[in-house]
């Protein structure tokens, strides 16, 4: 005479429970930032928030959806632009860059209806183009001037320290806020639509899986924050000069991000972003062989570590620290009871 | 008058995306892949054309000789240690790998020849600049002929060596069925290398073409990429032909934006790209239709 | 004279054993059916022989050769041809391309275009269409044509008479006729029991990756062959229903 087996659908293991509860410590800390850190430290923060945006947004495009983009920086570009834009017609400071990113996420969803529909390279090149396309539309603004670019002169109504804080928290909130919306996203019904669209397109769309809807909210989302990542980068560079905004070298960052982080992970984005922060930070001042070691670690990984450091990770460790997935527990082989603790 | 100038211009402007095109247009339908180091690989072999032209006097034309097949060799090489393995890898890794290969190139050339332009008019004479007036508006540049000649002639070339040789039938097929094609005898790797090796030729003399009519600079290579994919998609994928067509519309384009301002030339390539897309997506490939029409008597 | 010997091969998909363990021998000439049910393992040995599957273990040996590390296009290089299951014909090329295209086998022979179109008359007419575009009997003499392009010693043909109406598979069958009496040994996959003994004068019957039974054809009563088809003599002694 055998019991069945009981099982228990879990989303949350031990270790992720204690990442949490790390994760929130860790965000209380940083709030307080302005206030107990150094101003070098603070404005170096505020940089690696922006690039956690960063590769969080286009690794839930590339991981999540399988949609590699070399076009983000438009987006980046774009956001910045409107910033500088809004603040001079009027509107406050840093008001302006959440509007900027929200016109920005606007835009996008016309776009979508077309880029969404091409693939693999032709979707990655088609979103240069638009890039390339909004470069020049916004260097025909007289404000703009051509490639001269101009300031976010506004930023100058605050005194440095204030608006050194200001920005710090702005990126913050935006970062800890594109995180959770990522969060919940890929722990609800759309999250495993996406998934189950990365893995076999055609097989989701056969069990009702609204394949354009989910697909699109995603471009969406990563339109927005990759625009809330250029306000924010104008509001710490205070200047805008288009090439720097728009230029592909954008995208080699997200793409190293994500593929050293690992690609299609929530962890590993952040880790991504965190590693190439460091890199930056040593190996800068190389110029040029700084970034043909990003080309060529991008090359690597992409031919032997797809899934980056955290897939590594989580391929020998069975590690999750974010309960973005289910685990499903057999409790009660023959003759145990569920409540057992031997189970 | 000088409208018509202006279209003339544009169509012989097309002759060198067709060349440029070409490589990455036949790379994809053989393979399937995107090389998004396509642009960069051009600007490497304007480079290699460059050294050989500063250093030991040899004309462009007689350094093809060398760059040519030391082209076909890097494709053949690119295809076993990149290509490969990328298109094994799903739809990501191509993409991935070729945009980081792009990166290490275009900057390996800046290290080695920093950020000055070059070109290779000065190497030429005459031909950079002569040029054969019809009117006192319309001129036709002998560099400009003499590329669209060239583009036709590769075009056809590649087209008959597809079709009519015993390789070519093997690249189609081993397009179309890698494992299949084993079983007759094809070594279907070989065969990909093959493929690339043409595709890396072709993207030599483009290089050369571009470096003659125009300067170039260690980061030229990303917007070559974006005219030739601009090229191959409003010509419609996966036809050489189309891709003739599609270079000459992007040209006429480009050289109509230029008569309304300097941007113009660059918006309106990317408009008119944007457009042939938005037509593709909603009315689908107008390529194949037209060949299933024009095969009808079989 | 032995030409091909199998010993003891293993091929697998994923964790799954598709062949287990499988020896037997083809003679020069020789004619062998093998059959079996679906699943049995029959498509897997022969895409394993051919050198498209993986093999997991055990030889197989080409006249005298250890050819289990070569690849399929090595061994259409040796002799050994595969018609596959689905026929798997190159659409975008034309008949004679296809069929031109398996020159490449580098093998001189009694088989050449012309061979083949006199063998399967009812290609003349369609030597200039795309192999996309025929029908199913079409289909099935371009591809057994294209294998007989590489002028092969052992020609291995997995389901020829799938999707085929029966008409059609007669003349296919004639023409393996003419096959045999040119030399060529031949292993047949074939479901149609009658038209396997019939046609091949050994048989082999597989059952879920092992051989069940072998034997000539002469000797085998069609009773032997369907009970081990269905592992109905395995069935007996383990209370599963007979």
């Amino acid at each position: 005479m055998s019991a069945s087996p009981v099982v228990v659908v879990e989303r949350w293991t031990r270790e992720s429970r204690v990442a949490l509860a790390v994760a929130a410590l860790a965000a209380v800390l940083l709030a307080l930032g302005p206030l107990w850190l150094s101003a070098n430290l603070v404005d170096r923060l505020t940089t690696l928030f922006v690039y956690v945006i960063l590769a969080v947004m286009w690794n839930a495009l590339v991981g999540y959806c399988g949609l590699v983009s070399i076009g983000q920086q438009a987006f980046f570009g774009l956001g910045a632009y409107f910033a500088v834009r809004l603040a001079d017609s009027g509107l406050s400071v840093y008001p302006s860059l959440f509007v900027a990113a929200v016109i920005v996420g606007v835009l996008s969803l016309p776009l979508s209806a077309i880029m969404l529909r091409l693939r693999g390279g032709e979707f990655a090149i088609g979103m240069w183009v638009v890039s390339e396309l909004a470069h020049l539309l916004v260097n025909l603004d007289t404000l703009i001037n051509g490639e001269t670019g101009t300031s976010l002169i506004a930023l100058n109504a605050y005194e440095i320290g204030l608006r050194r804080a200001l920005t710090y928290w702005c990126a913050f909130v935006a970062m800890v806020g594109l995180l959770a919306v990522v969060f919940v996203l890929l722990r609800g019904p759309t999250g495993a639509a996406i998934q189950a669209i990365r893995d076999n397109e055609q097989a989701a769309e056969s069990i009702g899986v609204r394949v354009t809807r989910a697909k699109r909210t995603i471009f969406v989302l990563a339109a927005f924050g990759a625009g809330l990542a250029g306000a924010l980068w104008v509001a710490t560079a205070v200047t805008f000069q288009p090439k720097t905004y728009f230029s592909p070298q954008w995208t080699a960052y997200m793409i190293f991000m994500a593929l050293v982080g690992g690609l299609g992970t929530f962890e590993g984005a952040i880790l991504g972003a965190v590693v190439f922060f460091a890199i930056e930070a040593w190996f800068g001042a190389f110029g040029v062989w700084y970034l043909v070691g990003l080309g060529a670690a991008a090359l690597v990984f992409a031919l032997a570590l797809p899934r980056g450091v955290w897939g590594w990770v989580e391929d020998k460790t069975a590690l999750r620290l974010l309960p973005v997935g289910y685990r499903v527990k057999f409790l009660g082989a023959v003759g145990l009871a569920p409540n057992d603790p031997a189970s | 008058m000088i409208f018509l100038n202006q279209i003339i211009q544009g169509v012989l402007l097309g002759g060198y995306y067709a060349l440029i095109a070409c490589g990455l247009s036949f790379m994809f339908s053989v393979m399937r892949i995107i090389n998004l180091a396509h642009g960069s690989l051009a600007i490497l072999a304007a480079y290699a054309l460059f050294e050989l032209a500063d250093r030991f006097d040899v004309s462009p034309f007689l350094g093809l000789v060398v760059v040519v097949p030391a082209m076909a060799l890097v494709g053949a090489g690119l295809q076993r240690a990149v290509l490969e393995r990328s298109a094994r890898g799903g739809l990501l890794v191509p993409v991935l790998s070729t945009f980081g290969l792009s990166i290490v190139i275009d900057n390996l050339l800046f290290q080695q020849f920093g950020a000055d332009t070059r070109s290779l008019a000065p190497y030429i004479g005459d031909l950079s600049y002569d040029s054969w007036s019809l009117t006192d508006d319309i001129a036709i540049g002998k560099l400009a002929a003499l590329t669209m000649a060239t583009a036709i002639v590769l075009l056809g070339g590649i087209q008959l060596f597809l079709n009519r040789t015993q390789f070519g039938r093997m690249i189609r097929a081993t397009a179309e069925d890698a494992d299949t094609v084993g079983l007759v005898g094809v070594n279907a790797r070989r065969v990909n290398a093959l493929a690339a090796a043409i595709a890396m030729a072709t993207v030599a003399i483009s290089g050369a073409f571009l470096a003659m009519r125009a300067t170039f600079d260690p980061y030229a290579g990303a917007l070559q990429l974006i005219f030739a994919f601009e090229a191959s998609v409003i010509g419609g994928a996966g036809s050489l032909w189309g891709t003739l067509f599609g270079g000459i519309v992007l040209g006429v384009a480009q050289s109509l934006g230029a008569s309304v301002s300097p941007q113009g030339f660059f918006i309106a390539g990317h408009v008119v790209f944007l457009v042939a897309l938005f037509l593709r997506i909603y009315f689908g490939d107008f390529g194949p239709r037209l060949r299933r029409l024009a095969r009808r008597p079989a | 004279m032995t030409l091909l010997t199998i010993e003891r091969l293993e091929a697998r998909h994923g964790l799954l054993t598709a062949v287990r363990g499988v020896s037997f021998a083809v003679d020069k000439g020789e004619t062998v059916a093998l059959v079996g049910a679906n699943g049995a393992g029959k498509t897997t040995l022969l895409r394993a022989i051919a050198g498209q599957h993986p093999i997991a273990g055990g030889r197989v040996v080409f006249k005298g050769a250890d050819v289990t590390p070569r690849t399929a296009h090595a061994r259409a290089r040796m002799g050994i041809a595969l018609v596959p299951e689905g026929r798997r014909l190159f659409a975008s090329l034309t008949v004679e391309e296809n069929l031109l295209l398996a020159r490449s086998a580098g093998r001189a022979g009694p088989w050449t275009l012309e061979a083949v179109m006199e063998a399967f008359p009812n290609l003349k007419a369609r030597r200039r269409s795309l192999a996309g575009a025929l029908s199913g009997g079409e289909q099935q003499a371009t591809a057994i044509g294209r294998a007989l392009m590489t002028n092969p010693e052992i020609i291995l043909l997995d389901e020829v008479s799938l999707g085929l109406s029966p008409l059609v598979v007669g003349r296919v069958y004639e023409q393996l006729g003419t096959l045999k009496s040119s030399g060529v040994a031949i292993v047949l996959v074939e479901q149609d029991l009658k038209r396997a003994m019939t046609t091949a004068s050994r048989a082999i019957c597989m059952l879920e990756g092992a051989i069940a039974v072998e034997g000539a054809t002469a000797d085998l009563t069609h009773e032997q062959v369907t009970q081990a088809y269905f592992g109905l003599r395995r069935a007996a002694g383990h209370g599963a229903p007979a």
